[in-house]
């Protein structure tokens, strides 16, 4: 009735006031499985309208967070927040603020991409007429339009990205998580991908965490989380990263950052 | 809407939101189950094998003496037709679990527990969602066994409905509780032997379970101790139009049991899904 409204308005242009709250905050977060320590206490926030890369390796602990922040996994210790609203605690309200594209596929690849859309718009209790409507129009913006009744099972890598985006878009979430989209794609789908959530985040003021090892995936302008081993080694600009690291490029810099991490550590 | 400054007020769901997810995962399931034709027919195949070959071969063994809820003496396949039902819901429960494992191990089940929705109401429509499918199969299956000549009371079609949606969700939650144990696809062989087969035929739906008293009184106990017996027997009862109480009591508490079983071991903060990571980790 009411309560909808803000939620528009912050798309359009996120209010000053509304810049207190961030999109995501992680605070003082440890996992462990079994005595295997995944996370060690890692904070870090991702404002809205921002594009904030989190940068690890293999096995850093970027799937984790994920599982965490979506409630996969309970939280051990620290605290999740989206927009201000504890994960554990007030987990509807929010996972109704978060869109998530997992690493491994997960669309129903014998189901259409409508199909597909509706799914997911019922899962967050958009009715029919208003899911038809908005999966229309996000077949449209990632030009699938006209393969609104094919197969998922017949699309490309790249377009069953798109369509896992458009997807995580369907209930106008304000924070986007993206786990190592591009893996997998090729040259001209990844600069797709990048660009189409780039433009979110400027045209939507979407908050975004995108999880890359890829380091030139990354520009001067973006929020840069340096995650290795489970835990936070920087956090901030990327060129302040950079600069505070003594480097020229986001690659030195992270093999600075990780090499004076792990030789010291590896004896410990 | 006074505090803007820190966050918006919980909304909450409304009854409308609730329906159209419940809605639509009826209605994905019921899509995946007809794109899956090859699990339609095997899941007629095998009742349909146990009664037209078993049963016919068994007929002149085992013979039916009056028993409620029959009022004449019987054929062995009518005796056996509710013990496939309830094979039928069985199958198709864990299977339903099944491809819970196999969901969690694709993410199809991350798309799901996403939702901002309560997750024990997502599994509870991932069940009814399940057991909508077991209906489809029970009632076709019903249909074959009428030109077997296996005709209970025209009645009977109705009054056995409500009795499959409870043994269906029993079933059901049982598969779901055992596949939240389970990390991979190999273990579900394991299960199918140690849980379908055991329960199958520790049950009154091969023979009755006077027989097996005059055989072995502790075999006797075990099929009565054994909820898929209850299951069987609530069906063959409501199938005749009468209710069989002590049935619907093990059944109903075995259905509640299981679902709040299942449901906290899908719990993130307490259920097995904490214990390791699902999938690619990294």
């Amino acid at each position: 009735m009411t309560s909808p409204a803000p939620i528009a308005e912050a798309q359009e242009t996120p209010r000053p006031e509304e810049a207190a709250v961030p999109a995501l905050s992680i605070d003082g977060v440890s996992h462990a499985y079994g005595p295997r320590r995944a996370l060690t206490n890692v904070s870090f926030n991702v404002q809205p309208a921002s594009f904030t890369a989190l940068l690890g390796l293999n096995g850093a602990g970027k799937s984790t967070l994920f599982s965490l922040i979506t409630r996969l996994f309970g939280i051990q210790s620290g605290r999740v927040s989206i927009f201000g609203h504890d994960v554990s605690k007030s987990p509807g309200e929010a996972l109704r603020l978060l869109g998530v594209v997992f690493q491994p596929r997960t669309l129903d690849l014998d189901l259409s991409l409508t199909q597909n859309l509706l799914y997911h718009a019922a899962l967050h209790g958009i009715g029919r007429r208003e899911a038809s409507a908005r999966s229309a129009e996000l077949l449209g913006r990632i030009g699938l339009a006209d393969r609104a009744a094919s197969k998922v099972r017949d699309l490309s890598g790249g377009q069953m990205r798109r369509l896992e985006i458009a997807r995580a878009l369907l209930h106008q979430p304000r924070l986007l998580l993206l786990d190592e989209p591009t893996v997998g794609l090729d040259v001209k789908a990844r600069a797709d991908i990048i660009s189409h959530v780039r433009q979110l985040v400027t045209e939507q003021g979407i908050g975004v965490l995108w999880a890359t090892h890829l380091f030139d995936e990354i520009m001067p302008d973006d929020d840069l989380v340096v995650l290795h081993q489970g835990k936070v080694l920087a956090q901030g600009p990327m060129n302040r990263v950079v600069a505070e690291a003594g480097a020229q490029d986001v690659n030195t810099a992270f093999m600075r950052l990780t090499g004076a991490q792990t030789m010291p550590g590896g004896g410990a | 809407m006074s505090s803007i400054t820190t966050r918006e007020a919980p909304r909450g769901f409304s009854f409308a939101e609730y329906m159209t997810c419940l809605s639509g995962i009826v209605w994905r399931e019921g899509l995946r189950f007809l794109h899956q034709r090859e699990r339609f027919v095997s899941a007629l195949v095998r009742p349909l094998v146990w009664l037209f070959i078993f049963a016919a071969g068994f007929r002149q063994v085992l013979g039916i003496s009056i028993i409620p809820p029959y009022e004449t003496y019987i054929l062995y396949e009518v005796y056996i037709a509710p013990g496939l039902m309830a094979m039928i819901q069985l199958f198709n429960g864990m299977q339903s679990s099944l491809s819970m494992v196999y969901d969690r191990e694709m993410g199809n089940m991350r798309t799901l527990l996403v939702s901002p929705l309560p997750r024990g109401f997502l599994l509870f429509c991932k069940l009814l969602a399940g057991t909508a499918v077991s209906l489809l199969q029970v009632y076709a299956f019903l249909l074959i066994a009428w030109l077997w000549d296996i005709t209970p009371p025209p009645q009977g079609y109705l009054t056995v409905l409500p009795a499959l949606i409870l043994s269906g969700l029993m079933l059901g939650s049982l598969g779901m509780l055992i596949s939240s144990g389970i990390k991979q696809l190999e273990n579900f062989a394991g299960v199918m032997n140690f849980v379908i087969f055991p329960m199958f035929f520790a049950s009154s739906a091969l023979y009755p379970l006077w027989r097996v008293q005059e055989g072995n009184p502790y075999l006797y106990y075990l099929c009565e101790a054994n909820p898929f017996t209850h299951a069987v027997e609530l069906i063959r009862f409501a199938l005749y139009g009468q209710i069989n109480w002590i049935s619907l009591a093990v059944v109903a508490v075995c259905t509640i049991v299981f679902m709040i079983g299942a449901i906290l071991a899908y719990d993130p903060s307490r259920g097995l899904a904490r214990r390791g990571p699902a999938g690619g980790e990294g």
